[in-house]
């Protein structure tokens, strides 16, 4: 049992555990999943500390039979990419954990157990290399997130649940069809080996074949990202949702779909993945600027950061599809950027309807009078939203309208637009909501945070600040795994430069 | 050299009157936010001194800021002689600003002093991101400071922040800039697909390789964003609003330092430029066109801090002629006079304003030069400096570019001295109407501002008179811009001053000799006067060609049509259908135990018929 199969493991215990708590005692739930998604923290943080930088491949591996027929493994690992995502994860549960701990008062147990369930699931899906058990994690992910929209959201939650689970069930039905003639083909629902397969030439795919295939696993990862124009599930779950779940929603499950676009669709389906990429480019680049646009005008501080959202989930699948390093890496590190930022966007917005009972923009203005310091917090997220250089989203954003512009400088023109409206969008909800004359309704229920919250959003603006600053510590391993995609895809559209900048720097010293 | 402790200096003040300056008191506010901007200028003489004649630039590497594959952005500082002319003036003049912004700010009340720390934290953060801006060795870096700049501004535009025209100023003000950063980061994009790299020395080295339309394209999208920075044609429109700030800001961000960035953005990038001169021409047009333009609603202001912002506006023109024209020293020249000249009106337009307890319309004043005579003084040696007579800061600078523009393009040089003369005519206007003739305010106790704010006017008065005299910005620069030309016309010098004295002595014979003289002769153009005076309507056309569609297509066509009518009409109608096709198919599960044995029947009668059929017709 290595390191990070215990990551895994620990808050599935936790929800085994958790459901064996006395109901009576809402306290022992609360302390009960602080404790231990914070263990499951930090043993994750010694994934960073293991992992050997050095090395392209995976690491952490654990293969062990699970079911004899159809073979299917219970096989783990993590590369450059996949540790991040899973820390993400891990990072974001007790901070979830400590922004429900008032905010969920019936059924506290059953929220905090499916919270748990769902950091399993979200955990699993990262590691998974046996297609069939990344299909497991997949739906185990999907189950929790219902009911917590479900049970605990807002007026409309049964609607918005049920819509969440139909949109995604849709897409993962196509991606099972596609494992399961995966596996009749080859014989393996293994990953590594049917890409070892696929550079020895032992599995190919004919050409109509291949793209039937691309597109099965596609449309499920494009549902869950979401990319225009399937994104429509996305607002009404957002709005819907109990402030944990919208985190956990926005942070890290969106990130399924590009995390499976990255390391399944396009090593698996190179052709295909480079016949489509112009049309995909061009809905992501939609998305880019339709999401900004759309949330320009909304009402609804959530619905306002879901559509944003797609925006910027939009800027993601566009590095991806620029097939270039800088731009694979600035996919990813806005991946974890996005999961920060929105992450902290939500947690605000939630800790303000816990005061306020509202979520209506119109119901707000003036905050930053009785609440000065969680409007310094919300002001630095809407920064770093908004990509001000030195906080995270600038440096993956950047490597992103880079990566695009080596491939396809015209992309990046209305790419780089999404840049402008996202400016206008958040500062215009700033203003509305902090600026201003204090209303009486205002003045009386927005006190300013306590220590708990306090606990619960610095550390989420602490890596806004060290992503943007150093982003060494994160992306040489990303960096790693992601030229090993390229190479595996060959589609490695070199980035032609010769002379890297620092060493003539370091020269001239 | 411990480059990095210029800006980082300002960095502490303000985390610290940031994170603690609520608990103290003003005066301990004072001492950080002061002393950590003395201390930078203090750093910088240090090191100005230190790094001796400098003919080559000094770098210094601190980390890999990002890196991805061959490509990275090292976090680099480097310093040459035009960065020490940058770093003076930010340090310098951004001292004596905090300085007088104690005093300005002293009567600032409400819980937490009115935010008294939070006023200073912000203007130690700008100094942060200027400095990174003039210290920056790559084009990322100085992006940050850019942006950064531009937060600040944004901030402290919005600083009263109950106000709703404050805010929108702050926001009108970052989303312009916006706009301008969208054709910035386009030229870095071009310029690493181009030439690999941000950083300023490779880049530069690289340029004559480059083929002339990829120059041309990179200094073009360059251009976009100076003009934003710096408020030029067409996106000057958010400098104006922004005198919302506090008038210290103005004077430091608006006025003395952050919108020049663009001209020294500009100035800093021209191995791109001379070998664009297609490129370059449209800065000199640009920056003519402007200046002309701005001069002219700066005749019909009222409000004083409009007149001069309008003012900022033109002169930032001047500068950009001075770049398009090939002169790159001259910008910069007049950019550090400029720096003088205007920061002194600006923080002297505040000592009137804080002596009248916030009055800004020059309607209501009149006749102040003996109340407060400290701030009227000093104002003249601005007013001196900006109309340009003869061997002021402002003339200097002034002549240089216009001779030089002269040289390359007459017409320029023409419109140019055309918008000298009203230039000293919308000044002197400014000036007659507030020290001269009767008081019109309402009854009042007028006083001098304390020394704390008199002491930097007068130091600013004393750069404004000698400080183009002592400091020859373009010689020094030398070193920079190759390839200056010692140009002497006295001929186009005379005219120039002509134009000068010329638009003094009509804003006298008008506001002082016959006060009624300008309003019969507003009236007498009265279509023409309108339009000037409401800024020819540029703020309502954007609003009304751009902010309206944008919003109003956003919510009727995107939201409500495409995605609630369209994307998820289509959804629903999915599922109305599986609903109907189940409610259907629901008939066939009727739980009936007698009606399933029926359906198998049939069932097995029509498989065994059909499979007889097939066998039959097989054989």
């Amino acid at each position: 049992m290595n390191l990070l199969t215990l990551v895994l493991f620990l808050p599935l215990a936790g929800f085994l555990v958790a459901l064996f708590l006395p109901r009576s005692s809402p306290q022992s739930s609360r302390g009960w999943a602080l404790a231990i998604s914070l263990v499951t923290f930090v043993a994750s943080l010694g994934l960073p500390f293991q992992f050997d930088y050095a090395a392209a491949g995976e690491q952490f591996k654990l293969d062990v039979p699970w079911i004899a027929s159809p073979e299917i493994h219970f096989y783990l690992s993590a590369d450059g990419v996949s540790m991040w995502l899973l820390l993400l994860a891990t990072f974001l549960t007790p901070i979830c954990v400590l922004v429900s701990w008032r905010s969920i008062q019936h059924r506290v147990k059953e929220f905090f157990a499916f919270l748990l369930l769902l950091e399993f699931g979200l955990v699993g899906v990262f590691i998974a290399q046996d297609l069939f058990l990344f299909y497991v994690f997949w739906e185990v992910s999907l189950v929790p997130m219902y009911f917590l929209v479900g049970i605990w959201g807002h007026e409309r939650r049964i609607y918005a649940a049920v819509k969440f689970f139909l949109f995604t069930m849709a897409g993962s039905v196509l991606m099972l069809a596609a494992i399961i003639y995966l596996y009749n083909k080859a014989g393996t629902f293994s990953y590594p080996a049917l890409l070892g397969m696929l550079s020895s030439g032992r599995l190919s795919f004919a050409p109509t074949e291949g793209l039937l295939l691309f597109l099965a696993f596609f449309i499920a990862f494009a549902i869950k990202v979401p990319l225009f124009p399937l994104h429509t599930w996305l607002p009404d779950a957002h709005v819907e949702a109990p402030t944990a779940g919208s985190i956990m929603l926005a942070a890290v499950m969106l990130k399924m779909g590009t995390y499976g676009i990255l390391h399944f669709c396009v090593p698996l389906f190179p052709g295909p993945a480079r016949q489509c990429a112009p049309w995909i480019a061009v809905l992501a680049i939609i998305g880019i600027v339709y999401g900004a646009l759309v949330s320009l005008v909304q009402p609804n501080m959530k619905k306002l950061v879901a559509y944003s959202s797609v925006s910027h989930l939009g800027f993601v699948v566009l590095g991806i599809f620029s097939f270039t390093q800088l731009g694979l890496d600035g996919a990813v590190y806005q991946m974890l950027n996005h999961g920060i930022s929105t992450g902290a966007l939500f947690a605000l917005v939630g800790l303000m309807y816990e005061r306020r009972h509202s979520l209506e923009i119109a119901d707000f203005g003036g905050v930053a009078t009785p609440a000065p310091w969680l409007s310094t917090a919300f002001l630095i997220t809407t920064l770093a939203s908004i990509g001000l250089p030195l906080l995270n989203n600038f440096v993956g954003e950047f490597l992103v309208l880079q990566g695009t512009a080596q491939t396809n400088y015209t992309w990046t023109i209305f790419a780089a637009l999404g840049v402008i409206l996202s400016a206008c969008y958040m500062l215009w909800l700033y203003q509305r909501v902090f600026y201003g004359d204090t209303r009486e309704e205002v003045r009386l229920h927005m006190p300013d945070m306590n220590m708990r919250e306090w606990v619960a959003v610095v550390p989420l603006i602490v890596m806004m600040i060290w992503m943007g600053v150093y982003s060494q510590s994160f992306l040489p391993p990303v960096t790693k795994s992601n030229s090993r995609v390229l190479d595996q895809a060959q589609i490695n559209v070199p980035f032609r430069v010769a002379v890297p900048s620092t060493k003539e720097v370091a020269s001239a010293r | 050299m411990q480059l990095w402790l210029i800006p980082l200096l300002p960095l502490a003040g303000f985390a610290i009157n940031g994170l603690f300056g609520r608990r103290f008191s003003k005066a301990l506010v004072n001492v950080f936010a002061i002393g950590s901007v003395v201390l930078a200028f203090a750093w910088v003489l240090k090191t100005i001194v230190g790094l001796g004649d400098l003919t080559m630039p000094y770098t210094e590497h601190y980390f890999t800021w990002i890196q991805s594959g061959q490509f990275s952005v090292g976090a680099d500082f480097t310093v040459d002689r035009l960065t020490e002319v940058m770093l003076l003036v930010v340090t310098g003049i951004g001292s004596l600003i905090h300085i007088y912004s104690t005093g300005y700010m002293a009567h600032e009340h409400g819980p937490n002093h009115g935010g008294y720390y939070r006023f200073f934290a912000y203007l130690n953060l700008f100094m942060f991101f200027m400095l990174v801006l003039v210290l920056a060795a790559n084009y990322l870096v100085l992006f940050v400071g850019w942006e950064g700049v531009g937060l600040c501004s944004y901030l402290l535009i919005g600083f009263y922040f109950t106000k709703k025209f404050a805010t929108d100023a702050g926001n009108k003000a970052f989303i312009v800039n916006r706009i301008g950063d969208f054709g910035f980061s386009l030229a870095m994009f071009y310029i690493v697909k181009t030439f690999g790299t941000l950083d300023f020395g490779s880049v530069f080295s690289r340029a004559p390789g480059a083929s002339e339309a990829t120059l041309t394209l990179i200094g073009l999208l360059l251009l976009v964003g100076a003009t934003g920075k710096s408020a030029q044609i067409p996106l000057y429109v958010w400098l104006p609003d922004a005198m919302a700030g506090p008038t210290p800001v103005s004077a430091l961000i608006h006025a003395a330092t952050m919108v020049t960035a663009g001209v020294y953005m500009t100035a800093r990038s021209f191995p791109i430029y001379s070998h664009a001169p297609v490129a370059l021409e449209t800065i000199a047009v640009i920056g003519v066109a402007t200046a002309f333009f701005a001069a002219t609603i700066g005749m019909a202001q009222n409000d004083i801090k409009k007149v001069f912002a309008y003012s900022t506006v033109s002169q930032l023109g001047y500068m950009f002629v001075g770049v398009g024209v090939g002169a790159y020293g001259a910008g910069v020249y007049h950019l550090v006079t400029h720096a003088f000249f205007k920061a002194l009106l600006f923080l002297g337009s505040g000592a009137v304003i804080h002596s009248l307890s916030g009055e800004q319309d020059m309607r209501n004043m009149g006749g102040l030069r003996t109340k407060i005579p400290w701030t009227f003084w000093t104002m003249v040696c601005a007013w001196v400096a900006i109309a340009g007579v003869p061997f002021t800061s402002g003339f200097f600078s002034k002549d240089e570019i216009l001779i030089a523009a002269y040289y390359h393009e007459p017409w320029i040089y023409w419109l140019g001295t055309i918008t000298a003369g009203i230039t000293a005519f919308y000044v002197s206007r400014a000036m007659f109407m507030t020290f001269f003739g009767k008081y019109r305010g309402h009854e009042h106790h007028i006083h001098e501002s304390p020394a704390v704010m008199t002491l930097p006017l007068t130091v600013l008065a004393a750069l404004s008179l000698a400080g183009g005299y002592f400091f020859r910005v373009p010689s020094f620069l030398d070193a920079v811009f190759p390839g200056r030309k010692e140009l002497e016309n006295s001929g186009l010098m005379a005219i120039s001053v002509f134009f000068g004295f010329g638009g003094i002595l009509i804003a006298y014979l008008m506001y002082v000799a016959k006060p009624a003289m300008a309003d019969s002769f507003a009236g007498s153009i009265k279509g023409l006067y309108t339009l000037v005076y409401n800024k020819y309507f540029v703020d309502e056309l954007y609003d009304t060609a751009v902010v309206k569609p944008v919003v109003g297509g956003a919510r009727w066509v995107l939201w409500r049509g495409v995605d609630a009518g369209i994307i998820d009409g289509m959804a629903n109608g999915v599922a109305t259908l599986s609903r109907g096709i189940g409610g259907v198919l629901r008939l066939w599960q009727s739980g009936n135990i007698r009606s399933y044995a029926t359906w198998v029947v049939a069932g097995s009668v029509a498989l065994m018929v059909t499979l007889g059929m097939l066998a039959g017709g097989a054989r």
